[in-house]
């Protein structure tokens, strides 16, 4: 009954948080600038246009009334137009996301594939000389700003081995010989789909340099946390114990410590997901990653702000959600977690 | 007992040591450690080179954005170490000015939001009540946010530029300090020294300022140190996008940012200012953790 009152808790507090989120999106395009029908309609228009989209857009109203009316339009899903596409914003990020969570799930595959067995092998031999590579690795991997680790990535791996490609999400002669069926527009599953293995291998091939510029920072953090957490639980009497009576150290490591290890690891998943979802928009301007990134960043400079507002909205919502689904599965395998 | 916790103890000898300032305490385990003693002196060097940058630099006038025609995309040279950019400026000497939005300008934001958060936090958490209720929340609304992504909206909202670029870090950066002295403030509130003061009569005002800010300045510091990595990240992924520093004028984002056309054939002129944002932000990195050991500000979050 606990957790189920957890449970609901947990899911009330990210509804506020969100009501929160909303105001203060609407704060930063309609309050901090100074004239925002101005900016709505362009650099060079007359005092009477920006009048009439100043009334248009409702801004003569009381401000109340405004957030009101914008909030009424966020819960039937508008959130504007584009004013440099014209177009609605949420048909641009949903064209756009596909493209942006499949480079993101792939990078965030590779940082658990790497950072969760580097961080027990690192535990495994604490202090020896491999625990001292790892460390390193893991602290390299956070300290490298992802659009630089991206370029040298490229320098190495396109221009010096010329093994793989440079940018983009797949080879622009890739329609003349095998072209890819969107269906769901997640390129990996759409070619498994369709059986389209020439397309797969340049899907897979382009996937791998931007994600693992992604997955560096990930893979730094998964692999500290999950050393940390492998040598706590293992320091414990019931790992003792196991050894005592002969258990196999296989069994030992993998089945009783990283078990129990898996909890918080799990939780810097979830929070290194949510950052990755803002590196993922860097990682996309260095390779020409056809995502939300490109988008977002050609927003802020044109001050687009509905798309502004709408990405920043999707985004804290996104970071929302993972968190919340991150507590939600730890109140699930922990017994322990209950209301704090 | 292997060697770690030989030095953990020590650690924790040292901790308990009467009469020693907790400054005297982090700088004695600082110098004990080669590798935070490097990373401290690496520190210390950019900051000094960002402050006599005028001075220290080989071409002043070019590092400031001064164009020179004769000179354009040279490779690394006796004359310039780091090589030349595509108005033929220095890069080295771009590289040393342009510390100066990239690391001063940030360790400017933190000590901000430390400025706000910290009060916010010692009066949530001595107060409590409703008073700690409205900052809190106002908190988690601001942490809700992807850092990165909330900086971005609100420097766009402000204008872009390095002073809106800074404020809108600030913004995005100071709930952090405020849970965490929050936290600190609560446990200190039950220790005798401060129900002494307040058995006496002292005004809530004053043992907020004599007694518990006094002692989260450790804390904040090293959390400080700590952050400060993603905070030069952070500006340096502003400037990249365009959003900090205006050109002509050098900051290590942008400079990657204009040398990402170059990469192949050019690539001096987005490697090296990427290598200093890289060293920096290593450096800070390698020193919060050896003062994480210390003292872990995330138990108090």
């Amino acid at each position: 009954m606990q957790k189920l009152e957890f449970i609901i808790r947990r899911i009330g507090t990210s509804v506020f948080v969100l009501l929160g989120v909303s105001i203060i999106t609407f704060m930063l395009a309609r309050v901090v600038p100074s004239n925002p029908a101005a900016l709505y309609i362009g650099p060079r228009a007359r005092p009477e246009e920006i009048a009439r989209v100043a009334h248009e857009l409702g801004l003569d109203r009381p401000i109340t009334v405004q957030y009101l009316r914008y909030m009424n339009e966020l819960l039937h899903g508008d959130f504007g137009n584009s004013i440099s596409t014209k177009r609605p914003v949420v048909q641009e990020i949903k064209d756009r996301f596909p493209a942006t969570l499949e480079l993101l799930l792939f990078a965030m595959g590779l940082a658990v594939l790497i950072g969760v067995p580097l961080g027990v092998i690192s535990a495994l031999w604490q202090g020896k000389s491999i625990d001292i590579g790892v460390r390193t690795i893991s602290i390299i991997g956070v300290s490298m700003p992802a659009f630089w680790l991206g370029l040298i990535l490229q320098i190495i791996f396109f221009r010096h081995l010329d093994i793989l490609p440079l940018s983009g999400r797949v080879d622009s002669d890739l329609r003349f010989i095998s072209p890819i069926e969107p269906i769901t527009n997640f390129f990996l599953i759409d070619t498994l789909i369709t059986q389209n293995w020439i397309a797969f291998k340049d899907v897979v091939w382009h996937l791998i340099l931007p994600g693992l510029t992604l997955a560096a920072y990930p893979i730094g953090l998964i692999s500290r946390m999950t050393r940390a957490t492998m040598l706590e639980v293992m320091g414990q009497d019931y790992i003792r114990t196991a050894k005592a009576y002969g258990l196999p150290p296989a069994f030992i490591t993998f089945v009783l410590s990283l078990k129990n290890a898996i909890g918080p690891t799990l939780t810097i998943i979830g929070l290194t997901m949510a950052y990755a979802l803002t590196g993922a928009f860097f990682v996309e301007i260095i390779f020409n990653w056809p995502g939300l990134g490109l988008f977002t960043v050609r927003s802020l400079l044109n001050l687009d702000y509905p798309a502004i507002m709408g990405i920043t909205l999707f985004g804290s919502i996104g970071y929302i959600l993972i968190n919340l689904i991150v507590d939600l599965i730890q109140a699930w395998i922990d017994p322990r977690i209950s209301l704090k | 007992m292997s060697a770690l916790q030989i030095q953990q103890d020590e650690i924790n000898k040292e901790l308990v040591l009467q009469g020693e300032k907790p400054i005297e305490k982090i700088a004695r385990i600082i110098i004990r450690d080669p590798l935070s003693l490097a990373s401290l002196i690496v520190i210390i060097l950019f900051i000094l080179l960002a402050i006599f940058a005028y001075q220290v630099a080989p071409y002043p006038a070019q590092g400031a954005g001064k164009p020179s025609v004769s000179t354009t995309m040279l490779s690394p040279s006796q004359e310039h170490w780091f090589g030349t950019d595509r108005l033929g400026r220095d890069i080295l000497s771009r590289v040393i000015i342009g510390a100066r939005p990239a690391l001063i300008v940030p360790i400017g934001v933190v000590a901000f939001a430390v400025l706000i958060g910290a009060p916010l936090g010692a009066i949530a958490g001595y107060k409590g009540g409703w008073i700690d209720e409205t900052i809190m929340r106002v908190t988690d609304l601001f942490l809700a946010f992807p850092s990165l992504l909330l900086a971005m909206a609100i420097t766009a909202a402000l204008g872009k530029g390095i002073t809106n670029a800074a404020i809108a870090l600030i913004i995005s950066w100071w709930p952090w300090y405020t849970r965490l002295v929050r936290g600190i403030t609560i446990s200190l509130k039950e220790r005798s020294f401060v129900e002494a003061a307040r058995a006496t009569g002292v005004r809530d005002s004053v043992i907020i300022l004599r007694h518990i800010l006094p002692n989260t300045i450790s804390p904040i510091l090293i959390q400080a140190t700590v952050d400060l990595g993603t905070v030069i990240l952070a500006m340096g992924g502003l400037a990249f996008l365009g959003l900090g520093t205006q050109p002509p004028k050098p900051d290590w984002g942008l400079m990657i940012a204009e040398g990402r056309s170059y990469i192949l054939n050019q690539w001096w002129i987005a490697t090296f200012p990427g290598l200093a944002i890289f060293v920096v932000v290593l450096a800070f990195n390698l020193l919060g953790d050896t003062l994480r050991d210390i003292f872990d500000p995330r138990q108090y979050r």
